[in-house]
């Protein structure tokens, strides 16, 4: 059952179903390592909730919630 | 037999590539331009035993795609340079997603060799990689480096060597396999592209049908050129996007993107990487907890930034201090020297003034770049952005904004040049446009200095609120007016936040010394040559015309009879008391003359000109020539307001009796004051900072911020000073 990356709470392991972004966006998600079968934590927050920490493939990755709703996820 | 190796370094941001590329170079590097953009150009050379190799440095990218500027330059020198040779470097450590760009660069053909770097994190991390597997997987040579220390320079050149050797110059690129979908869709286009010989001159038949499948915008445009082919390939892409969506709900970028990774993913499982959790806090994560905290971050930030200012701006003022007085020492040479005339004045106040004022800033950029490089290497930048960017968001900036915005002057005597400059970590071209087009509406320190001599005339009760708003009115401006960029002239989407938070590693002396100086001497050398010809010519408008011979007769006896009446008023006084009284009566007479001379000159009669208009935002005379003379650099404001009033030489640090002057004088209403105060917030960057907007983005930008920020300055001025009319 997959939900929104943007639901996932600190410290919530993962993993990625599907990426829904095209264009430019969506390249560079992928390209960063953002695709199906991806495992991830949430690592953290900005001060003001946005953008969010996520831990995948040995390093660390920040992305906008508007960006993380693209990525449909499953709670591990 | 000696043997010329032409060699490009590759690799994704925050990898080591420039520290390798430094430790194989040593100091034989030099910096360039590609032409027409602002991407670095570094190119070094590398000798050991009669070979001799040609180092290029791309810049770090972590894909090949054409979204970004760096990215098509990596590609392009490539695909038109052909190197022998491409050193990969990669992040040992992010094995991963490093080799993503790796088989995209064997996907294009060149002869290739793999830099394992940071592998001493590796080991730290209780992570094995077994690089000779890798490399007998991937077909090239790997090579454990630590680039840091230097480990595995040799080896790497070595390899490079052998590769060169065994490779032969040709190319061959590696086909990788995307699936049951794209697969005899890709067989059948990269038939078509090698029946009709369509783009093989540049490219591998099939890395364009990939590239056609990408819906690569710059190969698609080489491709509709080309001819009618293209046309039958887009077909064949609609097709195919018709496809992947009914069986994978997806386009056939994503699925390529995906297929890739599943390909280095399937490598890495056949027991080249062993130990160590992915998912695993490593210990910079920890230190984050602390340095992105939801209190604590914002607060260290800004404690940062503050350190980073004062660190600049006091240690900085004794080296600028000196390099000042040493063009003043040499003004007085040329004073001596020279006969008195034009060309005495010429080089005195137009040449040795002018390049004076400007080299008097590179101690602040030395200084400034050293730590902004120190910071941005040891990884802070990025967590900077991270925690900033949700609120410049909003502003249509990005979190990167920050330090720029700052630098210029966000906190008041900072400079527009080195916030201009240093808007180069930011990674996002629009976002960076904005950024780079309102920093200058900032409080620099040569504001700083017009502010307070304004300040202290107008608001002496209260000079610290009176500062605070002025600052206060700059952010809210920079603010409002990239909101507005960006939703004209910088429109567009928000490109996307996806960011890579490095781990912290702290940076080798070398690599911030050297990439300090490629700015700091960029800096003297273009930014000198254009504003010599600038201050020559703003020495030239407040110069010529002349007063006409009548007048400066008319003053000459006026002087005299100063002098005499000096001289008659005060019989008891001996020679000397005599001569200092006759010195201070002419001085008088020297200061009206000045005075006239530079109403009469053409700076002058271009503010009577212009006066009309002016006069809408309620600006004196004075005001109008000041503001043309401080184009040249701001602080001339306060010195040309100070010959304006009649009051010969008033140091900008010192300028209370300007000030006294400027109270008394009725012109100044309070509408007219708030009125200068906003045009001299808004208008027109010095032109030191117009070169660096320029030099950092294009001549058509720098353009539009001179005449663009004119006219808002304007009309906000005359805004300003109508509303306020209408309350007092």
């Amino acid at each position: 059952m997959g939900i929104s990356m943007r639901k996932m709470g600190v410290n919530q392991r993962g993993c990625i179903q599907s990426v829904a972004a095209g264009g430019e966006m969506g390249r560079r998600i992928r390209d960063m390592g953002l695709v199906p079968g991806t495992q991830f934590m949430i690592i953290g927050r900005a001060p003001l909730f946005d953008p969010v920490a996520v831990r995948m493939k040995g390093f660390t990755l920040s992305l906008r919630n508007s960006e993380a709703d693209c990525i449909t996820v499953e709670a591990l | 037999m000696a043997q010329s190796i032409r060699v490009a370094v590759a690799g994704q941001p925050n990898c080591g590539k420039s520290t390798m590329f430094n430790a194989i170079t040593g100091g034989s590097a030099r910096v360039g331009n590609y032409p027409g953009i602002t991407v670095d150009r570094l190119e070094g050379v590398y000798r050991n035993n009669g070979h001799e190799v040609h180092l290029v440095d791309l810049p770090g990218t972590y894909s090949l795609t054409s979204y970004s500027m760096e990215e098509l330059v990596a590609r392009n020198v490539i695909v038109d340079e052909h190197p022998d040779v491409v050193i990969n470097m990669v992040d040992a450590t992010a094995l991963e997603r490093s080799l993503y760009l790796a088989v995209q660069l064997m996907e294009i053909g060149a002869p290739m060799v793999l830099g394992l770097n940071m592998m001493d994190e590796v080991k730290r991390n209780g992570v094995t990689i077994d690089t000779e597997r890798l490399g007998a997987l991937l077909g090239v040579a790997v090579v454990p480096c630590v680039a840091r220390v230097g480990q595995g320079r040799t080896e790497l050149m070595h390899a490079v060597g052998e590769t060169y050797r065994k490779s032969g110059g040709t190319w061959k690129p590696i086909h990788l396999s995307y699936g049951p979908d794209l697969d005899p869709i890709l067989d059948r286009m990269t038939d078509i592209i090698e029946d009709a010989q369509f783009l093989t001159k540049r490219h591998d038949p099939r890395w364009v049908a990939i590239k056609y499948l990408e819906n690569d915008e710059q190969v698609l445009e080489e491709g509709r050129a080309a001819g009618s082919v293209s046309g039958r390939l887009e077909a064949i892409c609609q097709e195919a996007e018709a496809i992947t969506r009914q069986r994978s709900a997806t386009t056939p970028d994503a699925i390529i993107a995906d297929w890739r990774y599943g390909f280095i993913n399937g490598l890495l499982k056949q027991g080249v990487i062993t130990g160590g959790d992915e998912l695993r806090r490593n210990s910079s994560d920890a230190i984050d907890r602390v340095v992105t905290h939801k209190v604590l971050g914002p607060v260290l930030m800004l404690a940062v930034l503050w350190v980073m200012f004062q660190v600049t701006f006091t240690i900085g003022a004794y080296p600028q201090g000196w390099i000042e007085a040493g063009f003043e020492k040499l003004a007085e040479l040329g004073a001596a020297y020279i006969p008195e005339g034009y060309l005495q004045s010429l080089v005195v106040s137009g040449v040795i003034g002018g390049v004076g004022s400007v080299i008097g800033f590179t101690p602040l950029i030395c200084i400034m770049f050293a730590m902004l490089v120190f910071l941005e290497d040891l990884g802070y930048m990025a967590r900077v952005a991270y925690m900033m960017d949700r609120v410049l968001r909003i502003f249509g900036l990005h979190g990167m904004s920050v330090m720029p915005l700052i630098m210029s002057g966000g906190i008041p005597g900072g400079c527009a040049v080195p916030g201009v400059m240093c808007a180069r970590t930011l990674r996002s071209p629009r976002e960076r446009l904005a950024t780079i087009l309102t920093a200058p509406f900032m409080v620099c320190g040569a504001k700083t200095t017009a502010y307070l001599m304004l300040v202290a005339a107008f608001f002496p009760d209260n000079p610290t609120r009176a500062m605070f708003f002025v600052v206060l009115a700059a952010w809210g401006f920079v603010l409002i007016v990239s909101r507005l960029l960006r939703w004209t002239v910088v429109k567009g989407e928000s490109t996307p936040f996806v960011m890579e938070i490095p781990p912290y590693r702290l940076p080798t002396l070398r690599g911030v010394v050297v990439h300090t100086w490629e700015r700091v001497w960029q800096y003297v050398k273009k930014a000198g040559t254009v504003i010599l010809a600038v201050s020559i010519l703003m020495w030239a408008i407040m110069t010529f015309p002349e007063l006409p011979e009548e007048t400066v007769a008319r003053f000459e006896a006026q002087r005299q009879e100063a002098v005499a009446t000096a001289k008659a008023g005060n019989p008891a006084a001996s020679e000397e008391e005599l001569a200092t009284l006759a010195e201070d009566a002419g001085k008088a007479v020297d200061d009206l003359q000045n005075e006239e001379a530079l109403k009469y000159s053409v700076g002058g009669r271009i503010s009577q000109f212009v006066e009309p208009v002016a006069n809408l935002a309620g600006f004196p005379w004075q005001a109008n020539v000041a503001l043309i003379g401080a184009f040249a650099a701001k602080e001339v404001f306060v010195s040309t307001m100070a010959t304006a009033y009649s009051m010969g030489e008033v140091d900008p640090e010192e300028p209370e009796s300007l000030s006294e002057r400027l109270a008394a004088d009725p012109a100044w209403s309070l509408p007219a004051v708030l009125s200068v105060f906003t045009f001299m917030l808004l208008y027109t960057p010095c032109m030191v900072t117009v070169v660096a907007i320029a030099k950092e983005t294009n001549w058509k930008w720098g353009v539009f911020s001179v005449v663009g920020s004119m006219v808002f300055a304007f009309v906000m001025a005359v805004l300003v000073y109508r509303v306020s009319a209408v309350f007092v």
